[in-house]
């Protein structure tokens, strides 16, 4: 199929190193009039700058309130084929591994019903199947469900959970972040498919603190693999390290942020008593030090991008869980914290703002949580606490 | 459509991954012990068996083709068994169990024009959003910066090494989907101009009270009147919250949208604390299709980075050792009143003590 529209200022984009978003949409465009008219579309925004997509229209498949984006296009006369362009979000398997048989399964489907366009993924894990219009929405959700897949979140539920590699092929993987991420979405279907909370609710697992998945920036629960216990040294491999032309002392010793380690030429030691677990040494001698035994996970609350008071980072609610299927002890404490979420959230506000609202002692009190100083960076600095009934002496 | 189609399920969840998982990673799931970095774009993985994983990895530009899904799985039917993985920045994995087979499969990946690298002490590929190929809400287009800043920046994903990683992300709005706001070198699209309020779209397309309690800063009040709201003009800091719950509040604007730079945030906790990146340039021009003044703005920040930093260090631990002071002379960008925060935690970062450096 020959172009429909002239794209001088995005044809300049199909050239140079970097993969071309612009090749793909023409490659697309060689059987699709979606991807046809959004390229007439988006040449249109290169000229203009401006967004030409219209905030409209709640869509989706019977008895979901989630997993479909409905979009249109505020020109439609001009571009009919982008006229609906909606996005299909289709929960991923953890860890994002797939077989090409599953993925062509998929991108047949989407040929057959969509513009042929994907994101390989979305910023939050889905697979985005990106723009077709509102009749193909049944048909697509058939085809794909009927192949084992089903949509992710959107909208004020459980967002698509997900989860680093972990220990499918990370050494450092302290929790199996894949089957947990999978337990949690399984357990969830109802309140990820039918947006009943006061806002969004995004878990994600990482498997230790370098945090590939970023979930202490942008999950309501960042899940984080840690340990309890000594770091597991290989004195003879420490001094490979040092053999290979590692400046021990300068890159691993005066690094660790706690200062808790030393080297004498002839052997590493860590005070593990003062090791906070930042990962430092074990990610730059990987094969001299591992991880301490006991492994567990950290669970913090309440990171989110800066709209609407300012962007939040999870901080700490239980310094260490043991998790280990069927992960109970999890799943309680989220119950016990959707709880007081739906019970004092409003509309829009994410659990991390809530808390700050309404103070996190009174979300310790109300969800059971026993204070530790692990939940702080320090202490408060003012004199003006509070005391209940059961503090005063009468 | 009137074709029959198959039943429908619901509320069956993904997949289980195990049926998507290489034979090498099953084999020895949870059995890792180290890994080698053996080139920008190779890494192997040796488990406690012995056995080893060899991973490959290559960028995409994440908005892809089905065209191109199948090219990419015809590689991984000849050389991976039929298996492969995509990663968290939208880089795609080719995992083999063989040396030998390392060679072939770099061999096709470059006759295929794939770009391969992102591995080490480089700049990986860029977490970004929809922009005007997808959002409403776009001041800016996320594909289209990112292949512009990568164009200028690919060597240091296909070879040339840096003192640490450099993780760069584009959000085309301040509601920021993505990791943006803790990233080394983020682009953010920004409006500097109020909404213009519809008033009578206003009425059928809005709801009023959400209306008002969407604006942050308590800008907006009803306006009974004219049956709409109104802004006060000094409070507004053009986040287009309100946009988003009130179609009637259009806020984009061609020649006063454009894109902001935040620096110096990190997710990982390796050494310091995670951070929130924080603001380096406070607004440049759209200017697509190549957007030259942002790209010029990231390649200063970035040589300034490489010209001071220590091994090791990520780029907001080098501003922090030399302090933002020095970070705006270094690199030579402006410092602006937008720089001092007036928001939320903006106490916080005032300087409460009397050294700094000129
Ligand atoms: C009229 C048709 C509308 C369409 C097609 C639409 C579309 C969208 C889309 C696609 C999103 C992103 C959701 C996501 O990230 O999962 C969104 C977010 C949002 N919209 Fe709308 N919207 C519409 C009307 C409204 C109205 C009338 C309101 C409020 C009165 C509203 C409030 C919101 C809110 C609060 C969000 C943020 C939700 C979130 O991030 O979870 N929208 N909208
Ligand atoms: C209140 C803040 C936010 C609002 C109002 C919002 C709204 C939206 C809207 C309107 C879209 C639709 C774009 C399209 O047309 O495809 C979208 C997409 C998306 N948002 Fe958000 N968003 C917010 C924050 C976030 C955050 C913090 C994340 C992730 C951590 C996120 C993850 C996503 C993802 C994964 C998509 C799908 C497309 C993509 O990957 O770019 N959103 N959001
Ligand atoms: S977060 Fe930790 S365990 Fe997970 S992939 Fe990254 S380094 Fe490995
Ligand atoms: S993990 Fe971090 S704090 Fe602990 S010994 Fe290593 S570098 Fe030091
Ligand atoms: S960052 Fe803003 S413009 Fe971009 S996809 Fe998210 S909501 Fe839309
Ligand atoms: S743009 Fe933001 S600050 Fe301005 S009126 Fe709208 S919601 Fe309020």
């Amino acid at each position: 199929m020959s172009m429909k529209h002239e794209t001088p200022l995005l044809d300049e984009l199909e050239k140079g190193a970097f993969p071309s978003f612009v090749k793909e949409i023409k490659r697309a465009a060689e059987h699709s009039e979606y991807a046809q008219d959004l390229l007439g579309q988006l040449e249109l925004s290169y000229k203009e700058k401006v967004t030409h997509w219209k905030h409209g229209g709640i869509v989706g498949v019977r008895g979901y309130g989630a997993g479909v984006i409905g979009r249109y296009s505020d020109i439609p006369d001009k571009f009919p084929g982008v006229a609906h362009f909606h996005t299909v979000r289709v929960n991923q398997p953890s860890g994002f591994f797939y077989t090409t048989k599953a993925l062509r399964e998929i991108c047949d489907i989407w040929d057959k019903y969509g513009s042929g366009l994907t994101n390989m993924h979305g910023s939050t894990g889905d697979i985005i199947l990106l723009g077709t219009n509102t009749e193909n929405l049944e048909p697509i959700f058939a085809e794909l469900s009927s192949r084992g897949w089903d949509l992710g979140g959107s909208g004020s539920a459980v967002r698509t959970p997900s989860c680093c590699v972990g220990a499918a092929r990370c050494e450092w993987a302290n929790i199996d972040t894949m089957a947990i991420t999978h337990e949690i979405t399984m357990r969830f279907q109802d309140e990820l498919h039918r947006p009943m909370f006061p806002y969004k609710f995004k878990f994600k697992v990482a498997g230790c603190a370098v945090d590939c998945i970023a979930s202490i920036a942008r999950a309501d629960m960042s899940i984080i693999g840690t340990w309890k216990g000594d770091i597991q040294i290989d004195q003879a491999e420490v001094k490979n390290y040092a053999t290979n032309g590692m400046d021990i002392q300068a890159e691993i010793i005066d690094m660790c942020p706690t200062g808790c380690m030393s080297w004498d030429g002839n052997e590493l030691k860590i005070d593990n008593s003062n090791c906070n677990r930042c990962m430092h040494c074990i990610a730059k001698m990987t094969k001299a030090l591992r991880p301490g035994k006991e492994k567990g996970a950290t669970i913090l609350l309440g990171s989110k991008a800066p709209i609407v008071t300012g962007a939040l980072m999870s901080w700490v609610i239980v310094p260490f869980m043991k998790m280990e299927p069927p992960y109970e002890e999890l799943f309680d404490l989220v119950d016990r914290i959707w709880e007081f979420w739906d019970e004092h959230g409003k509309n829009r506000e994410r659990v991390g703002e809530l808390i700050e609202r309404l103070g996190f002692p009174t979300f310790l009190r109300e969800t059971g949580i026993e204070p530790h100083p692990a939940m702080v960076k320090e202490p408060r600095r003012d004199p003006f606490f509070f005391w209940t009934e059961a503090d005063i002496e009468k | 459509m009137a074709e029959n189609l198959p039943e429908r399920q619901t509320d069956i969840g993904p997949p289980h991954y195990v049926q998507f998982l290489p034979r090498v990673i099953k084999e020895n799931y949870g059995q890792w012990k180290y890994h080698e970095e053996l080139s920008a774009g190779v890494m192997v993985h040796v488990s406690e068996s012995g056995a080893k994983v060899w991973t490959v990895r290559v960028a995409s530009p994440r908005l892809l083709s089905t065209d191109t899904i199948k090219d990419i799985c015809d590689l991984a039917d000849k050389h991976c068994d039929g298996y492969l993985r995509f990663t968290t920045r939208h880089n795609v994995e080719f995992m083999v169990d063989d040396e030998s087979k390392v060679q072939p499969l770099l061999d096709d990946l470059k006759a295929g024009g794939y770009m391969i690298g992102g591995i080490g002490d480089r700049i990986s590929n860029v977490v970004h959003t929809q922009g005007w190929v997808h959002c409403h809400s776009a001041a800016t287009d996320a594909s289209g910066l990112v292949k512009a800043m990568m164009d200028e920046l690919h060597e240091y994903f296909t070879e040339k090494e840096l003192p640490n990683k450099v993780r760069l992300a584009v959000a085309c709005c301040v509601n920021m989907c993505g990791a943006v706001h803790c990233s080394d070198i983020a682009l953010v699209g920004v409006h500097k101009t109020l909404p213009r309020i519809e008033h009578d779209k206003v009425k059928n397309l809005c709801e009023i009270p959400s209306t008002v309690a969407a604006c942050p800063t308590s800008a907006i009040s009803p306006d009974p009147k004219q049956k709409s709201v109104k802004i006060k003009e000094e409070k507004c800091m053009y986040c287009g919250n309100c946009y988003s719950v009130c179609p009637a509040m259009p806020i984009s604007d061609p020649k006063n949208d454009g894109v902001a730079i935040v620096v110096g945030g990190k997710v990982s906790n390796l050494r310091s604390n995670p951070t929130f990146s924080k603001l380096a340039v406070p607004w440049l021009p759209n200017n697509p299709p190549r957007w030259p003044e942002v790209t010029d703005a990231v390649k200063t920040i970035l040589n300034a980075y490489i010209a001071g930093a220590k091994k090791h260090e990520r780029l907001g631990e080098w501003i922090e050792r030399i302090g933002w002071e020095k970070f705006f002379s270094e690199t030579g960008l402006p410092f602006t009143m937008q720089h001092i925060d007036d928001f939320t935690f903006a106490r916080e970062t005032w300087r409460m003590a009397a050294t700094f450096k000129y």
